[in-house]
């Protein structure tokens, strides 16, 4: 096979009757940011909610490494390298920007036992954090409480958190939601950034940026994979327009 | 930061030199307010650090009580040495045991699941030989704390006991400041703010859950060691609900996930029962007013008044 550090084998989900994922086969390749598109209900979300264990599967396989990681806790999934964040931010709302990161890079390094060492003077964990606010742009906001600042930082901080625990994959639900134009452009140049060392999934409503960073689209409907291919494929495919783009040319910005 | 270092220090001394007023009666009450500070800073670092409200604290509180009234011999005293750790220890296996069952449940669950067990810890006290029933058991000597021939302080002597209680009410609330400002204390925190993104992140949430609830029982079953210690002897009744309860009650008062709070919140919870039951035979209806009104008009417990009033008359944010 390739490449793939993260692949699934007819990836299922149901709730009820309903096939929110039915039968996806989806790789990940370090170096490669693969978006996924989809209209709303496509079962994205629920995609990554299997790939990062906050979901169990119906049926079907998860492959992380030659690991089946399947039946695999989320925490676990986490230590491993597969990292994700949310389309709903979800951070400590009363903890500073900076202990947001801190506790993610405390992740890597628990030191759970050294009941007598203060958190905030292990310099391995600070400077990680540190590192992970000034590349999701957050450089001077570590002091500010995380529920004080703007929604789009806390966007940022969303990311940032993510990238203090170092993973190997990201699993990135709708980054730019909710951005202003200044801050969905840095975050473009941040993906940029990221993809050489990552594998980086992207579920995002933003064409023009997807079609600007992606190297792969799969393309859902139904929960089903109706496509997938590098950009110009996807761009010049009757199905994918007819299913859910419509008639317009798709990316034509990018 | 200075004021509150000053209100501490003049709080620490209040407490060191009240023996010497030479009020007996005070002397054992204060000594009773400074178990119970340390029972309420345990479920604190539960209820106010790791969020999980636990309605079944006082069963862990009545396995310390009860090992030094099982373990004290009949003719003669006990070693301190020997019996607290092992209270401590007997309550943190409790807190182990039962722990890993109800870390598992949330919210109201985990509230009813600790009720739950404490009512069968209850029982096995109230029930069984074991516990010798509902009289409980009398100790007729007080431990001694004799290291070979030498013996530093008189523990039934209760001007000593004062002593010996308010060294370890310190010790504990530096032992857990100290705790919390660590990795592990950090990380408690976090679960108590965001139980769901610690586990994303890569938290073993539920083995730092079981961690502090068994710590937590620990330092309960040291503050019901002392409690049989001062008054020399058990019954099921430390184990009631009722116990469980009135911890709460006190860090509801003082300030739930203030460490201070859960000191002050034992001090106003024992100073509004003696005053109201000074006043009333139903004094129980004056305690559930001052409560409600308390939760109603000062949400922050009584550990948040200093910090209000600075911010009325001076401004500024808000602490964090």
């Amino acid at each position: 096979m390739s490449d793939a550090i993260l692949s699934t084998q007819a990836l299922t989900r149901l709730f009820g009757g309903l096939a929110a994922v039915s039968g996806v086969a989806i790789e990940l390749e370090r170096g490669k940011l693969h978006a996924v598109l989809g209209p709303n209900g496509a079962g994205k979300t629920t995609l990554i909610n299997l790939l990062s264990g906050d979901l169990a599967a119906s049926s079907g396989s998860i492959t992380y490494k030659g690991e089946d990681i399947t039946r695999q806790s989320a925490d676990y999934r986490s230590r491993i390298g597969i990292g994700r964040s949310y389309q709903k931010t979800n951070i400590f709302p009363a903890f500073t920007a900076f202990e947001n990161c801190r506790l993610a890079a405390q992740s890597r390094a628990p030191r759970a036992l050294h009941l007598f060492a203060d958190a905030d003077a292990y310099v391995p964990v600070t400077a990680a954090a540190g590192r992970a606010l000034d590349a999701a742009g957050l450089a001077g906001r570590g002091d500010r409480v995380a529920s004080a600042l703007s929604h789009g930082e806390q966007r940022q901080l969303e990311i940032a958190m993510v990238l203090a625990t170092q993973p190997d994959v990201l699993l990135l639900d709708e980054p730019l939601a909710g951005m202003g134009a200044e801050e969905a452009a840095l975050m473009v140049e941040l993906l940029r950034k990221l993809a050489p060392g990552h594998a980086i999934l992207l579920v995002e409503h933003d064409m023009d940026a997807v079609f600007a960073v992606a190297d792969v689209i799969t393309v859902m409907v139904n929960g089903q994979v109706l496509e997938s291919g590098p950009p110009a494929q996807i761009r010049a495919s009757a199905a994918v327009r007819e299913a859910y783009l419509g008639t317009d040319p798709v990316g034509e910005a990018a | 930061m200075k004021r509150k270092r000053i209100a501490l220090v003049a709080a620490l001394a209040l407490l060191a030199l009240f023996p010497l007023a030479g009020a007996g009666f005070y002397t054992e009450l204060v000594t009773k307010v400074m178990i119970l500070a340390i029972f309420a800073l345990s479920l604190d670092l539960l209820v106010g650090y790791t969020g999980l409200v636990s309605f079944g604290h006082a069963a862990f509180y009545g396995v310390g009580a009860y090992t030094l009234g099982l373990m004290a011999p009949k003719y003669e005293a006990a070693s301190l040495w020997l019996t607290l750790p092992a209270a401590m220890l007997a309550a943190g296996m409790a807190a182990l045991a039962v722990g890993v069952f109800v870390v598992r449940v949330k919210g109201i669950y985990f509230i009813m699941v600790t009720l739950a067990f404490a009512q069968m810890f209850y029982f096995v006290f109230h029930d069984t030989k074991f516990g010798r029933g509902s009289d409980g058991i009398s100790m007729n000597f007080k431990p001694v704390a004799a290291i070979g021939g030498f013996t530093p302080f008189d523990l039934s002597n209760t001007t000593h006991v004062y002593y010996f209680v308010f060294v370890l009410l310190v010790a504990v609330f530096v032992f857990l400041r100290t705790v919390l400002r660590s990795p592990f204390g950090r990380t408690l925190q976090g679960i108590r703010s965001n139980e769901h993104r610690m586990r994303s992140l890569g938290f073993p949430v539920y083995w730092y859950k079981l961690a502090s609830f068994t710590l937590a029982g620990a330092l309960a079953g040291l503050a019901g060691y002392l409690s049989t210690l001062q008054f020399g002897f058990v019954n099921p009744e430390l184990l009631s609900w009722h116990q469980s309860g009135n911890v709460l009650l006190m860090l509801i008062l003082g300030g739930v996930g203030s460490l201070y709070g859960a000191v002050v919140g034992a001090f106003a919870f024992v100073a509004l029962s003696e005053i109201f039951q000074s006043l009333t035979r139903h004094w129980q209806l004056l305690l559930g007013g001052a409560i409600i009104l308390l939760v109603i008009f000062l949400p922050g417990g009584l550990a948040s008044v200093a910090g209000r009033f600075r911010r009325t008359l001076f401004g500024g944010a808000h602490d964090v």
